[in-house]
């Protein structure tokens, strides 16, 4: 025992430090991570933005440097703090307050004292910088708009949120993402890639030189630039239209569908978003439950759409067999229908009317025996409203048209489970869901599911799924997604009578006094009914005024769908709008001034008080 | 003088050997490694200058080889007493680094008798042992080699150095080995026990439990005569002593001496004030997983996170560098030299060789012992090196004549 007592010690303590070992670098991970948050510096680098453009090249969003002071406490010597507070525009507290923020952040640490100062600003601190040791400007890059439109095309940009921080490891702790339109959903083609370098850190956390010979830096790549397909004049153009109304415009090119216009208003400057004011602006906005500034129209809006809908009701009824275009049908202020003498009112008009003049003239007794015809030609309303569901949903109706922004909505047109689960007996019948006929009832449209189908109609029968993005970096959009052709379930022959009557709106019906010289405008006008919540009261408000219209009748360049909320009848306010915009598109300057005029001079912000104002009033005034 | 034999020497014990200088210098070089710096052998760095005294100890082992072996046993007290002297010229002429004056200082190198001072008194005590009129279970005989041990100890102490002190209760394992009874070394365990224990529990409930056990004991052993009386005294000298630890601890100790205890008891976790050292050192030993991050490639070594690494803490730069698989080359070695040191300290047929030889495995094994156990997180910090890979050419030199002494004796062992 004697001999071996040092034996089996020198052995056991031998086995005991490496059983430590093995718990300190195999068994237990965690020190690893707290080496390398210890002794790795990860510094990145933020390669440029990529520029936005319209269709036309015309430059809309770039970057620009904005600068941030920041401050070193440690390296701090006494300084003027009146002047510097001066220079900054910051009251003195305010600039205290900082430096005590910084200095309990880290003494080492460089900290943000004023973010984003402008371009003047800075030039202006630059001279005077060197008398404040301690302090420093570093270099960010801002988003630059030039335009005061398309925000709800643009998009903005804002730092991360934890939300994205957690899901997407890409992002760090104040980097910038698009957080709506274009920038969103082409943030990974817009921001680029950044690069990484690491630095070994020493005790003291200076870099000591690049972590493992630089091997895992990357290099910075740049972000690619988008040309849009948005027609820029054509947007700003509309925008002043819609001054004072609320609502949407989308145009769509039918040849390609490219979006030419994405209008929704009251939107707001993109740059409100940008620099130090941007957190109040986007509260401001962000709250602002009357107007809401930040949504987009276009996209979300589903209103019902009333008579535009008209024109799909005929060509389903054209496909079904179950009218002929040259077939009349008669009207009497109205259509009397089912066993206690319901009615479906109507305008006063000749009657009866074929087709073409039926749509001219908007009647919705035509419209509502088309309809009636096109569900009790199957054996059960259910199978009717299924077949007409499915037409309507060839053209992008009731369903998210898939285009390359990230808001939307999918509308509504209902279904026959929809109407069983309403009618548990099931024993509704097509005269039950007539309102559908004439785009009421049931049905809901987003404004660019309007413009669409009517691209679709403009087309003779197929669309391309609607696209806000033309180019990215000088490649076209080879997206499959847009460039294949939808084919709607209506033979294409079955368009004449329909875009025929489109026209007559313009000759010979409700738009009569829109027509605009030398261009053969295709159109119809849609008022529809709307009710809203008082006080817990269903109460109808003035009728959205709805405008479809593409032009010119033969190869078509534009088709577009205007809503003007609570605009009254069609014609009105959005079938001005429709007129203005095809002629400044396709003509680039106005000769209806006196619709131009007429836009510009009324305002429906007095119509919009009223549900607002607590007191009765009236509508359809 | 008789002719030297180099091929007798034991090359096992080389191949050891020559593996840690190596691996240490490697570890060195990683330490303070900047990427500025290209040469090797550059003057101005540890690295270069350990470099040099690996050659330099080269030096001592030729003219150690060449030495008669009977040069040792014969002068073994005179070298004793010439290390005592240089440990007691330090009061009047050392150089104070770092708060102890441990140092002789000759130009810009500086040198310390305490390394030199563990040879001195391993010979003196192999001599002491050795000699036909001792016997280690005399009183007479004990106190001898006691003083032996503890004279220069309490010299070092007195520097105050006690990390270099404390490696004298290495001799313990020698003279077990030569008949010291075991119940010596039990009580030393015992003490040192009931040190820890009354430090983590506190010294109230350490005497509570000590009369419980007393208790216990006395209901299973009461037929015993005088049992009452043996356990009484025992009890009174356990609590005595415990209550003196708990005085010691809060009145004799300073402040960083406690940090130091509480950091390795547990008691405290203070990672940036004075449990700074030992968790960086553990966060560099983690880095390094299976196989490490490469040699000069470990980012807690670069960032020179973990103070003294170049000299106490040169196991955190191997551990990180080399990984798991490393750590284990390394203590396979080292603890293999120790082993095979002990196995021919056996062979020999000089009782003042055997002696000798374990002398030296247990002195190296203590400094493994206490020295990565600190740098793992095990020990108090205590600063004493690592032999042969610690940067300093007063320890390496140190070690290398201590070990290599005693290979001569081995090549020598039939001659005689």
């Amino acid at each position: 025992m004697r001999k071996y007592l040092l034996h089996i010690i020198i052995i056991l303590v031998g086995l005991i430090y490496l059983g430590r070992l093995f718990h300190l670098q195999i068994y237990d991970t965690s020190y690893t991570n707290l080496s390398r948050n210890n002794a790795v510096k990860t510094v990145y680098e933020y390669p440029q933005r990529g520029n936005i453009f319209d269709r036309n090249g015309k430059l809309l969003v770039s970057n620009q440097p904005s600068y941030d002071v920041m401050v070193i406490p440690r390296e701090l010597k006494p300084f003027d703090t009146l002047e510097f507070c001066s220079l900054l525009g910051i009251p003195k507290e305010k600039l205290k307050k900082q430096l005590q923020k910084a200095r309990r952040y880290s003494t080492r640490l460089q900290y943000v004292v004023v973010p984003q100062l402008s371009k003047e600003e800075y030039a202006f601190l630059q001279e005077k910088m060197h008398k404040y040791e301690g302090f420093y400007i570093q270099k960010r890059s801002l988003r630059n708009y030039k335009t005061k439109s398309s925000a709800n095309v643009l998009g903005y940009i804002a730092e991360v949120n934890d939300r994205i921080l957690r899901k997407d490891d890409y992002y760090q702790s104040g980097d910038l993402i698009g957080m709506q339109g274009v920038e969103k959903q082409y943030e990974k083609e817009l921001r680029g890639s950044k690069g990484v370098r690491y630095y070994q850190k020493d005790r003291f956390n200076r870099e000591i030189g690049p972590y493992l010979d630089g091997k895992l830096d990357t290099l910075a790549i740049k972000g690619k630039d988008i040309q849009l397909s948005i027609d820029i004049d054509l947007q700003e153009y509309g925008q002043k239209l819609m001054q004072n109304k609320r609502g949407g415009i989308v145009a769509i090119e039918p040849k390609t569908g490219e979006l030419l216009t994405l209008i929704t208003a009251p939107s707001y400057a993109p740059e409100l978003l940008v620099g130090r004011k941007r957190s109040s602006n986007f509260t401001k906005m962000h709250y602002d439950s009357i107007t809401k500034p930040m949504y987009d129209r276009g996209l979300l809006a589903e209103y019902p759409p009333g008579s535009p809908f008209k024109t799909l009701t005929g060509l389903i009824a054209l496909q079904e067999g179950v009218i002929q275009p040259k077939q009349r049908f008669s009207c009497t202020h109205g259509y009397y229908y089912g066993t206690r003498g319901r009615k479906m009112g109507c305008h006063s008009h000749s009657s009866p009317l074929n087709l073409a003049f039926a749509t001219a003239n908007s009647c919705n007794s035509y419209f509502a025996q088309s309809y009636r015809k096109i569900i009790e030609k199957e054996a059960s309303p259910q199978e009717g409203i299924d077949n007409w569901r499915r037409h309507l949903k060839s053209f992008g109706l009731g369903g998210f048209l898939g285009y390359d922004l990230p808001a939307g909505r999918p509308g509504k047109i209902p279904a026959s489970k929809y109407y069983d689960a309403i009618y548990p007996s099931k024993r509704w019948q097509g005269i039950t869901t007539l309102s559908n006929a004439i785009g009421q009832g049931e049905v809901l449209c987003t404004p660019i599911q309007l413009a669409n189908m009517t691209a679709a109609i403009a087309n003779r029968g197929y669309f391309y799924t609607p696209h806000v993005v033309k180019k990215i970096d000088n490649d076209y959009n080879k997206n499959p997604k847009y460039t294949e052709r939808k084919y709607t379930t209506i033979d294409s022959l079955n368009f004449e009578p329909i875009i025929d009557g489109m026209h007559k709106v313009f000759t010979h019906g409700t738009a009569h006094f829109l027509q605009v010289p030398g261009i053969t405008i295709c159109g119809k006008t849609g008022t529809s009914e709307n009710f809203t919540k008082i006080e817990g009261k269903r109460t109808q408000l003035t009728d959205h005024s709805i405008f479809i219209a593409f032009a010119p009748r033969e190869n078509p360049k534009i088709a577009l769908a205007v809503f003007v909320e609570n605009g009254y009848w069609g014609a009105r306010y959005a079938g001005r709008i429709a007129s203005l915009m095809i002629e400044k598109y396709l003509r680039g300057s106005i000769t209806v001034t006196h619709l131009e005029d007429w836009v510009l001079n009324h305002s429906l912000e007095e119509e919009y008080e009223k549900p607002l104002s607590g007191i009765p009033f009236k509508i359809n005034q | 003088m008789a002719k030297s034999n180099i091929g007798a020497i034991d090359w096992l014990s080389i191949i050891f050997f020559t593996f840690l200088l190596f691996f240490g210098w490697v570890n060195i070089y990683s330490t303070t490694f900047s990427p500025e710096v290209s040469s090797f052998f550059d003057l101005n760095q540890y690295s270069g200058k350990q470099a040099m005294w690996i050659g330099l100890s080269f030096v001592a082992i030729i003219l150690i080889v060449a030495t008669d072996t009977r040069f040792f046993e014969r002068f073994s007290s005179i070298i004793y007493l010439a290390s005592l002297l240089l440990l007691l010229g330090l009061f009047p002429f050392g150089k104070t680094i770092s708060g102890a004056t441990s140092w002789y200082a000759i130009g810009t190198f500086t040198i310390q008798p305490s390394e030199f001072a563990k040879i001195g008194t391993a010979l003196a005590l192999a001599k002491f042992i050795s000699d036909i009129q001792t016997d280690l279970k005399s009183i007479k005989s004990l106190g001898y080699v006691s003083l032996i041990i503890i004279i220069p100890a309490l010299l070092i102490l007195a520097q105050p150095d006690a990390g270099s002190a404390m490696v004298f209760a290495a001799f313990l394992f020698p003279l077990h080995r030569e008949g010291l009874t075991g119940y010596i070394l039990f009580l030393l365990f015992a003490v040192a026990t009931l040190f820890i224990l009354t430090l983590l529990f506190g010294v109230h409930w350490i005497v509570l439990s000590l009369f419980v056990l007393g208790i216990v004991i006395y209901y299973f052993l009461r037929k015993q005569r005088g049992i009452v009386l043996f356990l009484l005294a025992g009890f009174a000298a356990m609590a005595a002593y415990c209550y003196s630890v708990d005085f010691v601890f809060h009145n004799v100790f300073k402040q960083h001496h406690r940090d130091r205890f509480n950091i390795v008891l547990g008691k405290t976790k203070d990672i940036r004030g004075i449990g700074y050292n030992t968790n960086q050192s553990e966060i560099a030993i983690g880095n390094g997983r299976w196989f490490g991050k490469g040699w000069t490639k470990g980012s807690q070594t670069q960032g020179n996170f973990v103070p003294e690494q170049h000299t106490d803490y040169i196991f955190s730069a191997a551990g990180e560098e080399w990984g798991f698989i490393g750590s284990l080359l390394f203590i396979t070695a080292f603890l293999g030299l120790c082993l095979r040191v002990l196995f021919l300290a056996e062979r020999q047929k000089s009782q003042f060789s055997r002696v000798y030889g374990y002398g030296v495995s247990s002195i190296l094994f203590f400094h493994f012992l206490i020295n990565i156990g600190m740098v793992i997180g095990l020990f108090p910090t205590v600063g004493i090196p690592l032999p042969f890979l610690s940067y300093g050419g007063s320890s390496l030199w140190a070690f290398t004549i201590l070990l290599f002494i005693f290979l001569k004796m081995d090549a020598d062992r039939n001659r005689r």
